[in-house]
């Protein structure tokens, strides 16, 4: 009998195969990549050029022209600060509704999914008007209640079903053992809800770092997340590809790098546990 | 004490999404029936049914029904199908397979104002764009992607960004399943569609579930991608509800008009929502 290589045939098919699929899907972000790296003139040049010397002139300028720290800022206070915020409302009620399941349950958890199936926009005119009222108009604020209050449905249901996976035995265990409720909660149920809180919070950074609508409508040069920054590059025909490029990679690169690192727990958390 | 402790943390989280439900409604309702026009103060007064009747009879809104559902039916087939396409090939080891899964998935973190402008004007410009670029490397015609297919050029955006969702989802579900059975089916004889169809498929069912409700909750109010591409244009080719609502809220000032749109969108929700609960019900209760 013949020696099997090491790469039969059918594994080098395959190979090739998941590589072409992958480069294809990839190409496109690996193009802005490369574009932000070209001068402007580059950039459009026709046939498109893979090889050139780097240039690291379209950061600098995408900088000094929009103030691009500004708008990272916001981004990550308002992302972090609604991710914290969502968590300190959304944990409480998920394990209330794991450990002291009620005929209702199931209902709450289904009204508040429904609110998520509304269209932000469908809300856009009674909290733009609430929210000049209360001038809160192109604040931090009012971004980071928007964020909570629009993932928060979908924190509690991730929340929900990490929490019900915890066996409640233990938790009784620890109550005969004459632990009382605050050890029960830091010395049992905390670190077995870790997970589900990391990923939980994991996904609503994820979400409202990406989040489009309400700063595009609510936020201007004040409070403006990079969602806004990357939307005043639309401009008619403004051939700033370089430029446009190089902003939209420094506002996706840090979550893509985030997300690569966290992509296991993001899958737990976005299925609501139920693919593992 | 044994009853109040469980209500007493469900409260924050139910009276914040209660107001967040009820104020805008019971507003949208109040602005829907008066008239309020931002450019024009000095019309006022209850206008009856004024607003719906313009919202539902505008030549748009039929259009934009029917692009709400092409774009969401769309999107999930092309992200379902390409997605469980993606998990199998890669399901088992090869060469790189870890790198393979970070580029995979990235396109799911990138912003979609920047998946907009990045298609738009990288990809898809007729004269610059990739691929323009690749058309006439074939000899044909580059396609001006936005103005003639300005909801194909849309729902390109959207199912770049979700694949790679659908494709995570379904590897992570494809690791779990019974190798043994695997196994004993291609000992047996079993061709690669019938271990599809009688195997893997059925393995993959509650993850198509929970991709299609996830989808659908983020899909019916896809905004971004429209306002920094098509504009909802040309005409209203590429106009979905949610932007139709902005468009008269914003571009119109009619937030009388607008508020009778967004109950309508109300409806739809519930309607989409209804939906989703049998569904889920059928597949994700354990």
């Amino acid at each position: 009998m013949a020696r099997r290589s090491k790469y039969p045939p059918a594994l080098i098919v395959r190979t090739l195969c998941a590589w072409a699929v992958t480069l294809l899907l990839f190409f496109p972000l690996g193009w802005l990549v490369l574009t932000a790296f070209k001068t402007e003139l580059q950039a459009i040049s026709v046939p498109p050029l893979l090889f050139f010397k780097p240039t690291f002139a379209n950061f600098v300028e995408v900088q000094e022209r929009s103030d691009y720290l500004l708008y990272a800022k916001n981004s990550v206070v308002t992302s972090v600060m609604s991710t914290l915020l969502g968590l300190a409302i959304a944990a409480p009620a998920a394990y209330s509704m794991a450990f002291f399941r009620s005929k209702r349950t199931k209902d709450i958890l289904m009204w508040m999914l429904s609110t998520k199936m509304m269209p932000a926009v469908g809300a856009l005119v009674p909290i733009y008007v609430l929210a000049q009222s209360a001038g809160l108009l192109d604040t931090q604020l009012a971004l980071v209640i928007i964020f909570t209050l629009s993932n928060l449905p979908i924190m509690v249901w991730m929340l929900y079903s990490h929490f019900k996976d915890i066996p409640h035995e233990i938790l009784e265990a620890a109550r005969m053992d004459g632990a009382t409720l605050w050890q029960e909660f830091r010395r049992v149920l905390l670190p077995l809800a870790v997970g589900g809180l990391a990923s939980t919070g994991l996904l609503c950074l994820v979400l409202s770092w990406n989040e489009a609508f309400w700063s595009l409508n609510l936020s201007s040069a004040k409070a403006g997340t990079l969602a806004t920054l990357i939307a005043s590059y639309s401009s008619p025909e403004g051939l700033f590809w370089a430029k446009l490029s190089a902003a939209s990679l420094m506002a996706i690169a840090p979550i893509v790098v985030f997300g690569w690192f966290s992509q296991k727990q993001l899958v737990q958390g976005l299925t609501f546990g139920a693919v593992k | 004490m044994k009853r109040l402790l469980p209500r007493l943390l469900l409260t924050p989280a139910v009276a914040s999404l209660l107001l967040w439900m009820i104020v805008p409604l019971v507003m949208s309702i109040y602005f829907a029936f008066i008239r309020y026009n931002l450019m024009q103060p000095e019309v006022t007064g209850f206008a009856g049914l004024e607003n719906f009747q313009y919202f539902l009879t505008d030549p748009s809104f039929s259009v934009a029904v029917m692009n709400t559902l092409l774009l969401l039916g769309s999107v999930i087939v092309v992200t379902v199908l390409f997605g469980i396409g993606i998990a199998l090939l890669i399901d088992d080891p090869f060469p790189g397979r870890g790198a393979v899964r970070l580029l995979l998935i990235s396109p799911f973190f990138v912003m979609p104002t920047v998946n907009a402008l990045l298609w738009k004007h990288m990809m898809m410009n007729p004269i610059y764009g990739v691929l323009a670029q690749v058309w006439k490397f074939f000899g044909a015609t580059p396609i001006d992607w936005l103005t003639d297919f300005p909801l194909g050029s849309v729902i390109i955006m959207v199912s770049w960004q979700w694949l790679p969702f659908a494709a995570l989802i379904f590897m992570t579900a494809l690791q779990s399943m019974n190798r043994e059975q695997l196994e004993a089916a291609r000992m047996d004889g079993a061709t690669y569609l019938q271990q599809l169809r009688y195997l893997y498929i059925p393995h993959l069912g509650r993850s198509m579930a929970v991709v299609v409700m996830i989808e659908m909750i983020f899909l019916l109010s896809v905004f971004a991608e429209i306002y920094t591409t098509t504009g909802g244009g040309p005409g209203d080719a590429s106009t979905n509800v949610a932007f139709l609502i902005f468009k008269q809220a914003l571009l119109n000032f009619d937030a009388g008009v607008a508020s009778a749109g967004a109950l309508f969108a109300v409806v739809l929700a519930n309607i989409a929502a209804a939906f989703l609960i049998r569904m889920v019900g059928k597949n994700l209760d354990k």
